[in-house]
């Protein structure tokens, strides 16, 4: 056989599959960069901005009034943590119990409306959640309060919840859900010691993913929470937010009102990653685990 | 002998496909009864209907009677999880739970369902089973850790333990040495032959050998009936229908 040639040809193709390859390469690691670069952008910009304007009054203080310097936003800090937290009480149990819902139960019409109208919410504008809990809430309510903004950050994370609580579930072995029936244990209670407990940290992770996505919401809050320059943690009356309050003041005329924005923008996202990095610890805590 | 578990006319369904046509057989306590066949006869489907585990899948329906020392258990107002109580089973797939540790995965089948044992009792329980399913001794001192963190045929017997943990009267094996090393094959056999003094064991298997060694009665299926049932030395050396020698001699299946 020729030997010789059919080497070269082998070495021509290596050569040009090769070029090929770190092309592609090239290209999808120049992508990566053009991705990354804006994010780096932001996070920088926003820790040089924010630190300057960072003291221990931020924390403490309430927002000092218009023409006086200084203050803080204790109580939008406050305010974002209550009305997160009110939201996870009522969007939690719900988002979770749906989910198991449609994962033991795949394949009806119910169902399958259940899911389509969950993915729908997903896609639905945050700014559009709001005037929903508007009208159910704070019109009903005669006022602006703090379970209105609940209710709507709620809605925004039920789907989500749903959803992801659905896929971890299925993600369990449907012959651990046998072997608990062949124990002679209920159905209900396979559900939820053995189906749910081994979805555990996947149904965690999508909570505080939702979390995470609900505790950056402006748009939902502005006509329901409203935002409060006043120390109020009643569920009944309007009450500040990190984000209501950053764009109160980044969207004014005066340069410390400016500053504190960047500030509370740099504690939100300090906020948010903090939960992320929860994520990281309750998964990586769940993968040394068997399944 | 006793007649434990009789099995008449027996249909089963996947929606409208019949798996099973009018099985009727019986399984008499103190024995092991092995049931051999081609992949899609029914085996595993036959079993599974003996503690109403068919009917978990959606759309499997089953008619007929499986009566339980004198009680059909598939009459009006029987409670299946009551059946499954007295009805054990081990699966192909050694199935700890992944979330509990070795003693904890023995004791599922009380604490699950709400049983209030003391911890003597609870440790008793917990180390009879474990003896029982011949594992004791090598889990003894890790009994807390994962119960993932044992080998297959180690776990495999973790899940005999667990059935046998709620003292089921019967202990149904679908395929349990299919996943298995020879090695680990042999434990279980083993398990087998010194739980028949107090179960009664239904095994499905795929291996005709395992069948010979240590089964009492075997039953051959094909296509979703049941072709002959008898003493296994009878059925290996001298089977009554055609089907069943050819099966049994490697000529199909």
């Amino acid at each position: 056989m020729a030997a010789g040639i059919s080497n070269l040809q082998g070495e021509t193709s290596y050569r040009y599959r090769k070029f090929k390859s770190d092309s592609m390469m090239a290209i999808t690691v120049g992508a990566t960069i053009v991705t990354l670069i804006p994010l780096f952008l932001v996070l920088g910009y926003l820790l040089t901005k924010g630190f300057a304007s960072l003291n221990w009054a931020f924390f403490t203080a309430m927002p000092a009034p218009v023409g006086e310097q200084g203050g803080g936003m204790a109580n939008a800090i406050v305010g974002t943590l209550e009305v997160v937290g009110i939201a996870c009480l009522i969007g939690v149990p719900i988002g979770v119990g749906a989910g198991l819902y449609l994962a033991a139960n795949r394949a009806s019409q119910f169902t399958n409306l259940v899911r389509f109208s969950a993915d729908v919410l997903m896609g639905v504008p945050s700014i559009v959640v709001g005037i929903f809990a508007y009208a159910v809430i704070v019109r009903p309510f005669g006022g602006f309060s703090t379970l209105a903004g609940s209710v709507a950050l709620a809605a925004i994370m039920v789907p989500l919840v749903t959803r992801t609580t659905e896929e971890m579930v299925l993600l369990v072995p449907p012959e651990l859900r046998e072997a608990s029936l062949a124990l002679g244990v209920p159905n209900w209670r396979t559900t939820l010691s053995v189906v749910a407990r081994t979805a555990l940290s996947g149904i965690a992770t999508g909570v505080i993913l939702a979390v995470a996505r609900v505790s950056g919401e402006t748009a939902p809050l502005l006509f329901t929470a409203f935002g409060n320059r006043f120390w109020s943690t009643s569920l009944f009356h309007p009450i500040n937010t990190l984000t209501v309050q950053v764009y109160t003041y980044a969207i004014s005329p005066f340069a410390d009102w400016q500053r504190q924005a960047w500030a509370g923008a740099l504690v939100l996202t300090a906020i948010i990653l903090a939960l992320e990095l929860g994520v990281r610890w309750v998964t990586g805590g769940a993968a040394k685990a068997p399944r | 002998m006793a007649e434990k578990l009789i099995v008449k006319n027996l249909n089963a369904y996947f929606h409208k496909n019949r798996a099973l046509h009018d099985v009727s057989l019986a399984f008499e306590e103190n024995r092991i009864a092995a049931i051999i066949g081609p992949s899609g006869c029914g085996k595993s489907t036959l079993v599974r209907c003996l503690n109403r585990m068919h009917e978990v899948v959606p759309g499997a329906t089953a008619s007929g009677e499986v009566i339980l020392d004198g009680n059909n258990i598939y009459d009006d107002g029987v409670d299946p999880v009551q059946v499954r109580r007295r009805i054990g089973m081990v699966f192909q797939k050694p199935t700890p739970f992944p979330t509990m540790s070795i003693e904890d995965n023995v004791a599922a089948g009380l604490t699950l369902n709400g049983v209030q044992v003391s911890r003597a009792e609870r440790d008793e329980v917990i180390e009879r089973s474990l003896r029982q399913a011949a594992l004791w001794e090598e889990v003894k001192d890790r009994l807390r850790r994962p119960g993932g963190s044992l080998s297959g045929g180690q776990q495999q017997r973790l899940c005999v333990a667990r059935a046998l943990a709620v003292q089921p009267e019967v202990l149904l094996m679908d395929e349990p040495c299919s996943a298995l090393d020879p090695i680990s094959t042999a434990r279980i056999e083993e398990l087998l032959l010194e739980l028949k003094s107090a179960y009664t064991i239904v095994i499905v298997t795929h291996n005709m050998q395992q069948a010979a060694r240590c089964s009492d009665m075997t039953a051959f299926m094909y296509t979703g009936d049941l072709v002959e049932y008898g003493e296994t030395k009878q059925i290996f050396t001298n089977p009554t229908r055609r089907e069943t020698e050819d099966y049994i001699t490697g000529r199909f299946g």
